[in-house]
């Protein structure tokens, strides 16, 4: 016994493969991860391996065309991918959206904020394991896709905002049904929290783990939750606030101390944030046209220019590149995970292996735009 | 019918959104706060100063990237929020455009910075100054074969070791190349695509 355990603890380095067939990388991330028994010495993300050419897509396709495929970068937000990049798109041609529209959108990406959420908190439970949350939390999801479906038909690949507005008015009754939703979700996020905040497995596994301060967070480009985790006040949507976002009132929840646990408690309350903007957005619903005049071939002028929303992973941000044609020159996705992941061996470094796991949750990562 | 609705109606007024569009116009910005801030600190780096859409870009020359990037990085641009490039094919002046854009939270300005260079022109590394450049450059030089002098680790990042070429050059063909999948030859023969089953159209 003595000796197994001499052997054991003999400070002997050893790479490990983690991924890129792993359930909890959530995708196909690979860690080349440098162990010390247990203690993590080093960890080198190794991605894509879903790498699709997206940016060089983009520079084949018209403008409208280009839509689809950013629903499928960030799979679990596709209707904020779609802001995006319609966003840059009205900026560099100066189109202004009439204000249903944008109200529309804002519904539509809180919502999609909410799912996506969701799909963290329900595998980033699952991955420390706690299995419980992923069915309850998951009913809500569907209830948030079956509105989606209802609008534009699709549940995950949305593709449901247009350069100058959206493609159709809210069906009749569908704004009672998201109010329905919106009234019920408050009180299903009270019990999820119920299963987790003071639960003690939960803690342990979670409050000290992967610990970022303030400042190396803005220096390692963390953005969304993680760095409001690290106590930073930052969000897109008041800093640079697009669609009617100034409108509406809502909160920046922050975190203290920049550990999972903090970015747990970040973006729980971001849902009800985001349950919030939804409930004033349905409130004020304004009547009138849903798209803006545009021109039928859309051909914006030489330019540049960049425009970011506040995808629910961070800043998702377009760098669009025009000559004047009908398709963009270049186009650049900022993407949000990609940044995030980057931190990651700073987060997991002297940690355990099995902390790998909740870190990977607690990014908060989706390999489809990592890779692009 | 009541006298109000006999008062004749002035011409209905369009909303924004009905008129068509009025595309931004691109400005001379030499004289821009944040132009002048960055002129006094390193005099005559920035060659040219534009803005467009509300957003200021400098073109700086290569020789003074690194100065002009330290200066602003003191000036509280403290994140890094993209570092991506553009190729210009044919440009003679420089193929591709290295682009930087920088956010300063006091006061929420945003600055793009740009640096022309030729094909095969190393560029000076920023990841001294902003950690996160780490792996946009890596993502930069597997996409355009850019080098970037003082990187700790420049290697494919997106793409694998083999992988020859650079995607997002204009010159890569959008179909891809034969990338040498040679490991599976049977599967996948030299010219890319896999074998067409035997005796089928």
């Amino acid at each position: 016994m003595a000796e197994l355990e001499a052997t054991v603890l003999a400070g002997e380095e050893m790479e490990v493969s983690f991924g890129p067939q792993h359930p909890a990388t959530h995708g196909v991330l690979r860690l080349q991860l440098k162990v010390d028994g247990e203690k993590i010495v080093d960890a080198k993300p190794i991605i894509g391996y879903l790498h699709r050419g997206t940016e060089k897509l983009f520079e084949r396709e018209t403008y409208p065309q280009c839509i689809p495929h950013t629903d499928r970068m960030d799979y679990t937000a596709a209707a904020t991918n779609n802001q995006g990049f319609v966003g840059a798109v009205e900026k560099l041609m100066g189109i202004t959206i009439p204000p249903r529209a944008a109200y529309i959108r804002m519904i539509l990406a809180e919502l999609q904020r909410i799912a996506s959420h969701i799909i963290w908190l329900a595998t980033h439970a699952l991955d420390i394991g706690a299995v419980t949350p992923f069915f309850y939390t998951f009913e809500e999801r569907e209830k948030i896709l079956d509105l989606f479906e209802e609008y534009c038909g699709a549940r995950l690949t949305l593709n449901t905002m247009r350069i100058g507005g959206v493609p159709w008015d809210l069906p009749e009754g569908w704004t009672g049904r998201c109010r329905k939703f919106v009234e019920e979700l408050p009180k299903k996020i009270e019990d999820w929290e119920r299963l987790l905040t003071n639960n003690r497995i939960w803690k342990a596994r979670t409050v000290g783990v992967g610990v970022i301060d303030a400042e190396k967070a803005i220096a390692w480009g963390l953005t969304g939750p993680p760095l409001r985790g690290s106590g930073v006040q930052w969000d897109i949507r008041k800093v640079f606030p697009y669609d009617r976002y100034d409108e509406v009132e809502f909160d920046i929840p922050i975190g203290k101390n920049g550990d999972t646990y903090d970015r747990y408690l970040v973006r729980m309350e971001e849902m009800r944030q985001s349950v919030r903007i939804i409930r004033q957005c349905l409130d004020r619903l304004p009547d009138g046209p849903v798209m803006a005049w545009v021109p039928k071939v859309i051909r914006p002028p030489k330019g540049e220019v960049y425009f970011s929303v506040e995808g629910p992973k961070g800043e998702l941000g377009y760098y669009i590149v025009s000559d004047g044609g009908v398709t963009p020159y270049r186009v650049r996705v900022r993407p949000p995970c990609f940044v995030n992941l980057q931190a990651l061996p700073e987060l997991v470094k002297g940690h355990l292996v099995a902390d790998v796991v909740a870190v990977i949750g607690t990014l908060d990562i989706v390999l489809g735009e990592i890779d692009r | 019918m009541s006298e109000e609705t006999k008062v004749p109606e002035a011409a209905p007024q369009k909303m924004p959104w009905e008129e068509k569009p009025v595309p931004p116009t691109r400005r001379e910005a030499r004289e821009h706060p944040l132009v002048q801030e960055l002129e006094r600190a390193v005099p005559g780096a920035v060659l040219e100063a534009v803005e467009f859409a509300g957003q200021v870009s400098v073109v700086v020359e290569l020789e003074k990237l690194l100065t002009v990037l330290s200066a602003l990085r003191d000036f509280g641009y403290k994140f890094l929020v993209d570092l991506t490039a553009v190729d210009w094919k044919d440009r003679p002046e420089g193929r591709f455009d290295v682009v930087y854009w920088l956010h300063r939270h006091a006061d929420s300005a945003r600055l793009r910075v740009k640096v022309g260079v030729a094909d095969g022109v190393e560029v000076p590394s920023v990841v001294g100054l902003w950690p996160t450049a780490n792996w946009m450059e890596r993502e930069v030089f597997d996409m355009f074969g850019i080098y970037f002098a003082g990187h700790p680790n420049l290697e494919r990042i997106l793409t694998w070791e083999g992988f020859s070429g650079h995607p997002l050059r204009k010159d890569f063909p959008i179909e891809g190349v034969d990338t040498g999948a040679a490991v599976y030859p049977d599967i996948y023969p030299p010219g890319g695509g896999p074998v067409k089953p035997k005796g089928g159209a």
